[in-house]
C-alpha cells in the first residue's frame, strides 16, 4: 500500500532583501549534465511544490531568471536550500551540500536557457506567429480553434515550463508527451494508416487519424503496428528567429485557459 | 456513530435461502463439495483451484454472460464471492461518506435475497482503497472487517447483524488510520483477521475472535516490543509506528495448526533512515500457532525495505515433490520481484528467483537474504529500481493447479523513479505508467518498456517460467485454475480472459467496461458451472451455453 506518512519538505526560496540576481560560480562553472538533470528531479520533487515549476510561484522571486530576494553567490543559494530562513516559509532541508549544488545548477541552467529566447517575448506577435507563419493550428487546437492532431494547447502554459515549450518548438523529437505519441498500424490488404494513439490494449489499436476520423483496429488484422519514434512536428528552429520563437514561447505560457471539450 | 440500514428481501417469489451449516470441516474440505466456494480463495491452502469441470479448454469459446449485479458504491470492486449451495455472498466497499453493500444473491439468477448497508465511521481513511476483498463464513455467520477497524458478524440467512466488534479504535492518534481490508480467515471457531495501515505509521498485528461472541482471544503484534526478540531490529522508538500492515488473508494448514500471514512495508515507506535495522517483521511472512497466536518462526523477503515491497500476498499452501521426495511448501511470488519455495513447516528458504526483471538484489545467501545491489535504494534526486514501488505483482491473489503442478502469477514488468522525498514517486516518467487500480477504464498509451501486464506460470521446481501471456496495459487481477485446466484472469484493459492453463493459449475473452480488480471464482448451481468476476463496480457471472 503506499501514501507517504511524512509531511513533505518544502524548498521555499523565499529570500529576504531587495531582488537580486546573484552571480554563478561554481555550478555554472562545473557542473555536468547529470548534476543539471539531477538537480531538476530534486527541484521538481521539492522546491516546486511551493515555487511552482518555474519558480516563479512565489512573490518577488523567479528561480527560473535567477530573481532573488537575497542570495548573491551559489554559495549563498547552497547555505539558503540547506538551512532555511528563519522567519519566512523557508524550511531548512536535510539536503546535502552535494545535491544543493546541483538544484543551484539546475536553475543557473534553466535562467541560461530563458536568457537566449524567451526573455523579452511579446503575447500578441506570438498569437500572430503561431496562426500565420508557424502554421501551428494546423496540428494544434487552441480554445476550440485549430486541428484536433496534435495536443490541445488550450492550457499548456498551466502545464509545461517556458523552457520546456521552447524545446519542443526547436527539438520537438527531444520529448514527446505519452498521450500524443503518434502510431501506426498496416492493414493485411496494405493499407497504412497514421495517427495519435488514443488507448492501447492487447487486442485493438484506436487512433485519431490523420483525417482527424477515430479508427479501431483489431491487431489480428494487421500486418504490422508500433510507435513513430519521430514526431511530426516539425521543427521551427530554422523557420523562427530568436525574437519569434521568444514571441511564440510567451504566447503558449499564457495560454492558461481551459481544454475545450 | 453507525447507521445500519436493512433493506427489504427483493424476491417476491417462493425462493428460500437454502444456505446449510457452514461448518469448519466443510472449509477444511471444499473438494468435497466442488459446487461450493467456501473460503476467499476456495480452501485454505489459497489454491484459487476449481474442482469443477464443465468449463473446458474446448468450449469455453461459449461462455456466455448469465448476469450482472451493479453495486452502488463506485469503488474498485475487489471482492471475491463464497457460494453456499446456490447461495452467493458478496460485498462492495463503501464510496466516501457511503456504505459498504454486502448481498447474498440467488448464484443461479443473480437476484438478491437481502442486502444489508452499513455505514462505517466517517474517519475512517484507509491508504488505498475503500474496499473490501471478502466475506468469511461459519455456520450460518458471515463475518467482514471493515475500513474503520470493526469486524462484524451478519446472519447469513437474513442479513441482520448479530455483533459488531471494534479490534481498534480508528483515529486515536492523528496518524494512525486502522482497517480491515481483507477477507477474514475462519480457523476452527476463531475469526482471524489482520489490520491494515502500515503506510500510515500503524503498528501491525493480527488477531483472534471467536466466532460466536467476537469476544477478542488472542493478538499477535507484527513489530516486537521492547524487550521482545527483533526489538533490536529498528533503531531508537521507530518500532512504536512500524508499520507491517496485515492486507491481505492468511492461510491454514491443519496439520501443523499453523495460520500464515504476510505483513506490509515498514514505515516511512521510502526513507529507511530513521528506522535502521531489517525491521522485523515488515515485509516478512509470519507463522502463527492458531490457537494462541505465538510466532512459530519467520521469513522476511526484504529486510530494511525502503521502497515499500509489502509482503502481504496471499500464501499459497501446497505438498509437492522436492528433490524426489514429498514436501509441505509454500508458494510466494512477492511485491519484490522474487519467487520463492518455502517450507511451511519450519521456514527454511528452499529457492528464490526473479519472476520480472529485477535490480535492487542478486541472488541470496545460504539462509535465504537477498543481497542487495549497492546503490539501488531510494534518494532524494531519485533512483531507477525495479520492480515499481506497486511492485511485480500486489494483493490479487494467483493460484496452484494440482493437476498441472504449475504456480500461476498475474504480474507487471516495470520499473520507477523512487525518491526519498517529495512529491509521490513516478513510473520511470511517464505518469500513466503504474497507476493504482480504478474502478474505470483509463487509455493506456505505454510502450512495453514502460511496464506491463503479464500472467506466468511458473515450475516450483527451479521456479522456470513454463508460458506468459502478456498484456499491453498492466494487471491488479487474480487467477483462478480448474480442474480441466481452464485459467481465468483480466487486467485494467477490462477485458476478462479464459486461457488454456497448460500452455497460456487464449481461450476466449470479454470487454466489461471497467477494470478487473478482483480474484475470479467458480461453483455451480442445478448442474451448471458459472465463474464470477468483479469489474468496474459490477459482479459478472458466465457459463457456457
Amino acid at each position: 500500500m503506499r501514501e507517504p506518512m511524512r509531511a513533505r519538505r518544502l524548498c521555499i526560496l523565499a529570500l529576504s532583501l531587495a531582488t537580486l540576481a546573484a552571480t554563478p560560480s561554481f555550478a555554472a562553472q562545473h557542473s555536468t549534465a547529470q548534476d543539471i538533470e539531477d538537480g531538476g528531479r530534486v527541484f521538481s520533487n521539492t522546491c516546486a511544490n511551493c515555487h511552482g515549476p518555474d519558480g516563479d510561484q512565489v512573490s518577488g522571486i523567479d528561480l527560473g531568471r535567477n530573481i532573488f530576494r537575497r542570495a548573491k553567490t551559489d554559495d549563498d543559494l547552497v547555505q539558503i536550500i540547506r538551512t532555511g530562513v528563519p522567519g519566512t516559509g523557508m524550511p531548512a532541508s536535510d539536503m546535502s551540500v552535494a545535491q544543493a549544488e546541483q538544484v543551484v545548477s539546475y536553475l543557473r541552467s534553466v535562467a541560461s536557457t530563458k536568457r537566449s529566447t524567451s526573455a523579452v517575448g511579446d503575447i500578441a506577435r506570438g498569437k500572430t506567429l503561431f496562426e500565420t507563419k508557424g502554421a501551428c493550428a494546423s496540428c494544434h487546437r487552441v480554445n476550440g480553434v485549430g486541428s484536433r492532431l496534435g495536443p490541445d494547447l488550450s492550457n499548456v502554459g498551466q502545464l509545461r515550463r517556458a523552457v520546456e515549450l521552447e524545446t519542443s518548438l526547436v527539438d520537438p523529437n527531444k520529448e514527446i508527451l505519452y498521450t500524443s505519441r503518434p502510431y501506426r498500424v498496416v492493414t493485411k490488404d496494405g493499407r497504412t494508416v497514421t495517427g495519435r494513439l488514443l488507448n492501447l490494449d492487447t487486442f485493438n489499436v484506436l487512433l485519431l487519424d490523420s483525417k482527424e476520423q477515430l479508427r479501431s483496429f483489431e491487431k489480428t488484422n494487421l500486418r504490422d503496428f508500433g510507435f513513430i519514434e519521430v514526431s511530426p512536428m516539425p521543427s521551427y528552429k530554422e523557420k523562427f528567429n530568436a525574437q519569434e520563437l521568444a514571441d511564440v514561447v510567451s504566447y503558449l505560457v499564457s495560454l492558461k485557459g481551459k481544454v475545450a471539450p | 456513530m453507525k447507521r445500519v440500514l436493512m433493506i427489504a428481501a427483493v424476491c417476491a417469489c417462493a425462493v428460500t435461502l437454502r444456505a446449510q451449516q457452514v461448518t469448519f470441516d466443510r472449509i477444511l474440505h471444499p473438494e468435497k463439495e466442488p459446487q461450493n466456494w467456501l473460503s476467499y480463495s476456495q480452501n485454505l491452502f489459497n489454491q484459487r483451484f476449481s474442482p469443477l469441470t464443465q468449463i473446458t479448454p474446448g468450449n469455453a469459446k461459449n461462455l456466455e454472460l448469465q448476469w450482472v449485479w451493479q453495486s452502488k458504491s463506485l469503488e474498485k470492486f475487489e471482492a471475491t464471492a463464497l457460494v453456499v449451495d446456490g447461495v452467493l455472498y458478496t460485498l462492495q466497499g463503501p464510496p466516501a461518506q457511503g456504505v459498504y453493500e454486502v448481498v447474498a444473491l440467488d448464484a443461479a439468477s443473480g437476484r438478491p435475497f437481502w442486502t444489508l448497508e452499513y455505514k462505517p465511521m466517517l474517519e475512517a481513511r484507509p491508504c488505498c482503497g475503500r474496499v473490501s476483498r471478502g466475506l468469511a463464513i461459519l455456520g450460518d455467520t458471515l463475518y467482514m472487517g471493515t475500513i474503520d477497524a470493526h469486524l462484524v458478524a451478519i446472519d447469513a440467512k437474513t442479513g441482520k447483524i448479530i455483533w459488531d466488534h471494534t479490534v481498534e479504535k480508528v483515529g486515536d492518534k492523528p496518524i494512525e488510520k486502522f482497517a480491515i481490508t481483507h477477507a477474514p480467515v475462519v480457523i476452527k471457531d476463531k475469526i482471524v483477521v489482520g489490520i491494515a495501515g502500515g503506510d500510515l505509521g500503524v503498528r501491525g498485528f493480527i488477531c483472534a475472535f471467536d466466532a460466536r461472541t467476537g469476544k477478542e482471544l488472542w493478538r499477535t503484534y507484527t513489530v516486537p516490543a521492547k524487550g521482545e526478540p527483533g526489538n533490536e531490529t529498528w533503531s531508537g522508538d521507530s518500532w512504536k509506528t512500524g508499520g507491517a500492515g496485515v492486507w491481505n488473508s492468511g492461510a491454514y494448514d491443519p496439520e501443523s495448526n499453523l495460520v500464515y500471514f504476510g505483513t506490509g512495508n515498514p514505515a516511512p515507506d521510502w526513507d529507511g533512515r530513521e528506522r535502521l535495522g531489517d525491521n522485523l517483521y515488515s515485509d516478512s511472512v509470519l507463522a502463527l500457532d492458531a490457537d494462541t497466536g505465538k510466532l512459530k518462526w519467520h521469513y522476511q523477503f526484504t529486510p530494511h525495505d525502503e521502497v515499500d515491497y509489502d509482503s502481504t500476498q496471499v500464501p499459497v499452501l501446497a505438498d509437492i515433490q522436492w528433490e524426489g521426495k514429498p514436501r509441505k511448501v509454500m508458494l510466494w511470488a512477492n511485491r519484490n520481484g522474487l519467487a520463492y519455495v518455502i517450507d511451511r513447516t519450519n521456514g527454511e528458504f528452499l529457492l528464490g528467483k526473479p519472476f520480472v526483471k529485477v535490480t535492487w538484489m542478486d541472488g541470496f545467501d545460504p539462509k535465504g537474504r537477498p543481497i542487495r545491489i549497492p546503490g539501488q535504494v531510494p534518494t532524494l534526486e531519485g533512483s531507477l529500481i525495479r520492480p515499481h514501488v506497486l511492485g511485480a505483482t500486489n494483493w490479487a491473489p494467483p493460484s496452484y493447479s494440482p493437476r498441472t503442478g504449475l504456480f500461476y502469477v498475474a504480474g507487471w514488468e516495470n520499473s520507477a523513479l523512487i525518491a526519498t522525498q517529495g512529491k509521490f514517486p513516478g513510473a520511470a516518467g511517464i505518469p500513466n505508467g503504474t497507476p493504482m487500480g480504478q474502478a474505470t477504464l483509463t487509455p493506456n498509451y505505454k510502450k512495453e518498456d514502460e511496464g506491463f501486464g503479464v500472467i506466468r506460470a511458473l515450475d516450483p521446481h527451479g521456479l522456470t517460467r513454463k508460458w506468459e501471456f502478456k498484456m499491453n496495459d498492466i494487471t491488479w487481477a487474480g487467477v483462478l485454475t480448474t480442474a480441466s485446466d481452464v485459467l481465468f484472469s483480466g487486467g485494467k484493459e477490462g477485458y476478462f480472459l479464459a486461457l488454456d492453463a497448460r500452455n497460456g493459449e487464449l481461450l476466449w475473452k470479454v470487454a466489461l467496461g471497467g477494470q478487473i480488480n478482483s480474484g475470479p471464482m467458480s461453483y455451480s448451481v442445478n448442474g451448471k458451472q458459472y465463474v464470477t468476476v468483479a469489474a468496474g463496480s459490477a459482479l459478472f457471472a458466465f457459463a457456457v451455453r
